[in-house]
């Protein structure tokens, strides 16, 4: 998937803006090097995200994990999280074309919408510590996914564990 | 998917014996008192005038449905005796109480030209020998179901004393594929489980999707942008619109009672709060500034306060605030933490989800107090009022497997009744009655 616009297909659906996907011309550079394009009269920030798989591999392998844990119902980072951390942040500032989409998760045991809003206060916290290491904030997107994304599929301690997590996203 | 039933009336002359001084009179009880099971007979219906033959197959839908209240226990259509469309106004009463029958369903099907069809449908007292309802409902042949739910609600309505309720639609999160990526629709049926159809197709995650008043019109919360994001979608015709642009991250929408605002929750900098917006747009209003999680909205049905949960306490708890945001106070106090509250539609009760280990709904006074759990699942959560205020939809997630399922529990007591959904299925709402 290297199109220039990803738009959601609610967004094409509620929106008279012309928002539709734009098919990349051939010999385009790849789409880390491309801009994005807002149709008019959408919001920069309601167009989708293109996730780019070489430059998310390129973060796992220098930083050692795109992911940091928090312990059950917190969203405090410990010592191991903020060294990943500080190391995603050197990252992030040696690959200034990107986006991160910093994207909290909760384990299953909270209700629905605790989730949410726990999910965001956990982007939020790594969010902070990547911007205390010099990340520019306008860099940084903080999301959640709740409970609706687990990686571990059991309802145990140790799946749990897994779960409680926030992700850094490289995105354009 | 908007469908026409008009009530009619004229051609139910033949099947009539003054019907029009017993419609206002109070709630009978046929056969026993409200809360025991009543035994009712439901034979297949005759039709006429050359009508499709499908009076059985609404009398098996009017029979599943006064089951599903657990007020009743039908008698067929199988095993029942037939009858004549002349004896549908004037049954054998002598004969219908040999099949120990307390209260009879009649009716007939005739045709009623481009094609449309009258289904009538009469209630009588086995017992004491009299009519007590009749009312004919005129369809789209297609839509012979709506006609059968129609005659399902008379009957209920009329011997339990409470509102119609069954004439309604669900809509609910269709779940498929393992947990650990699961597809996720929205999806519409009608309360008994038929005619389903999904209004997304499945490539975004969403939640919690509810009907406005009217039930022309559903709130959720869709993905744009990796984002949790509130959509507004006409049912009708599947536009939909998102409602705070600009890269919110907003969910657990819920419309006021008259339909003109959504109260949803906005997560920001860490803290998420309770806010409300025009239903067409325009900037929201904070409602709540606590630190903490301030979610899960819900108007009384005056539209004058708004039941929520928040953790300012140090757990979640439920509290209740003027629309405008003021007075807020805490009404739950019971031991565990108490999430996604929902006002029913009567205005007393407050549905809940009770975390104490497990997940269970209950239900308190809307001021708080009188807390009674009717559940007790693993994790129960998500609960949704039938529009009559008797019933609890709500969602069961199986331990290890994830799987979800819609269930129903009488609130004032009675068995849990799972709702058929051909996959898995979150999140339910349930719609007005249908107009």
């Amino acid at each position: 998937m290297r199109n220039i616009l990803i738009v959601a297909s609610a967004l094409a659906l509620m929106t008279t803006a012309c928002a539709r996907k734009t098919p990349p011309p051939e010999g385009l550079p790849p789409a880390s090097e491309q801009q994005t394009e807002v149709p008019p009269g959408v919001d920069p920030a309601d167009v989708e995200l293109t996730e780019l798989p070489a430059m998310q591999a390129d973060l796992v392998a220098k930083a050692g994990s795109d992911t940091v844990y928090f312990g059950t119902d917190e969203y405090s980072l410990d010592a191991a999280s903020q060294a990943t951390l500080a190391a995603q942040a050197r990252w992030m500032l040696a690959n200034p074309r990107v986006r991160a989409s910093i994207e909290g998760h909760a384990d299953e045991r909270g209700t629905r919408e605790y989730n949410m809003a726990l999910g965001e206060r956990r982007a939020n916290a790594t969010r902070d510590f990547l911007v205390s290491q010099g990340v520019p904030t306008t860099r940084l997107l903080v999301t959640s996914w709740g409970k609706e994304r687990p990686v571990a599929a059991g309802s145990d301690e140790t799946a749990w564990a897994q779960n409680r997590r926030a992700v850094t996203v490289v995105v354009r | 998917m908007i469908r026409k039933l008009a009530l009619f009336g004229a051609a139910l002359a033949l099947a009539t014996v003054a019907y029009s001084q017993e419609q206002e009179e109070p709630p009978e009880v046929v056969g026993g008192s409200v809360r025991s099971a009543q035994t009712i007979a439901v034979p297949a219906m005759p039709s006429t005038g050359g009508a499709p033959p499908l009076g059985r197959q609404i009398a098996e839908v009017v029979a599943s449905d006064l089951r599903s209240t657990g007020a009743f226990t039908p008698l067929g259509p199988t095993g029942m005796p037939s009858y004549s469309v002349g004896e549908a106004g004037a049954p054998a009463y002598s004969e219908w109480r040999n099949t120990g029958a307390g209260a009879l369903v009649s009716g007939y099907v005739e045709p009623r030209g481009g094609g449309r069809l009258t289904v009538a449908c009469l209630l009588h007292d086995v017992t004491a020998g009299r009519q007590l309802a009749s009312q004919g409902f005129v369809v789209a042949e297609g839509d012979w179901r709506r006609a059968a739910h129609k005659c399902a609600d008379l009957v209920y309505a009329r011997l339990t004393g409470e509102q119609p309720f069954l004439d309604t639609r669900i809509v609910y999160v269709a779940e498929t594929g393992p947990k650990t990526n699961r597809v996720k629709r929205i999806a519409l049926m009608d309360s008994d489980g038929s005619n389903l159809r999904y209004l997304t197709p499945g490539r975004a995650t969403v939640t919690m999707p509810r009907f406005s008043p009217r039930g022309d019109r559903l709130v959720y919360t869709g993905t744009l942008a990796r984002k949790p994001r509130v959509f507004v979608l006409d049912v009708a015709s599947g536009r939909e619109r998102l409602l705070v642009p600009g890269g919110a991250v907003t969910f657990a929408p819920r419309f006021s009672p008259d339909g003109r605002n959504i109260v949803f929750s906005w997560a920001r900098d860490g803290n998420t709060d309770i806010y409300v917006v025009d239903a067409d747009g325009g900037v929201p209003r904070r409602l709540t500034t606590a630190p903490g999680a301030d979610t899960s909205p819900s108007y009384s049905p005056d539209g004058r306060r708004i039941v929520f949960e928040s953790e300012r306490s140090g757990t979640q708890q439920l509290y209740v605030m003027d629309s405008g945001g003021g007075g807020q106070r805490r009404i739950s106090f019971g031991g565990g933490r108490f999430a996604s509250p929902v006002w029913s539609p009567r205005g007393d009760l407050i549905a809940f989800t009770r975390i104490a280990g497990s997940f269970n709904i209950g239900v308190m006074s809307a001021s708080g107090g009188g807390t009674r759990i009717l559940t007790d699942g693993w994790q129960d959560e998500g609960p949704s009022w039938a529009p009559n205020g008797q019933f609890v939809l709500f969602h069961r997630t199986q331990r290890g497997s994830g799987n979800a399922s819609l269930h129903a529990v009488p609130v004032n007591g009675g068995t849990i009744r799972r709702i058929p959904t051909p996959q898995g299925g979150s999140d339910p709402s349930w719609s007005p009655l249908n107009s």
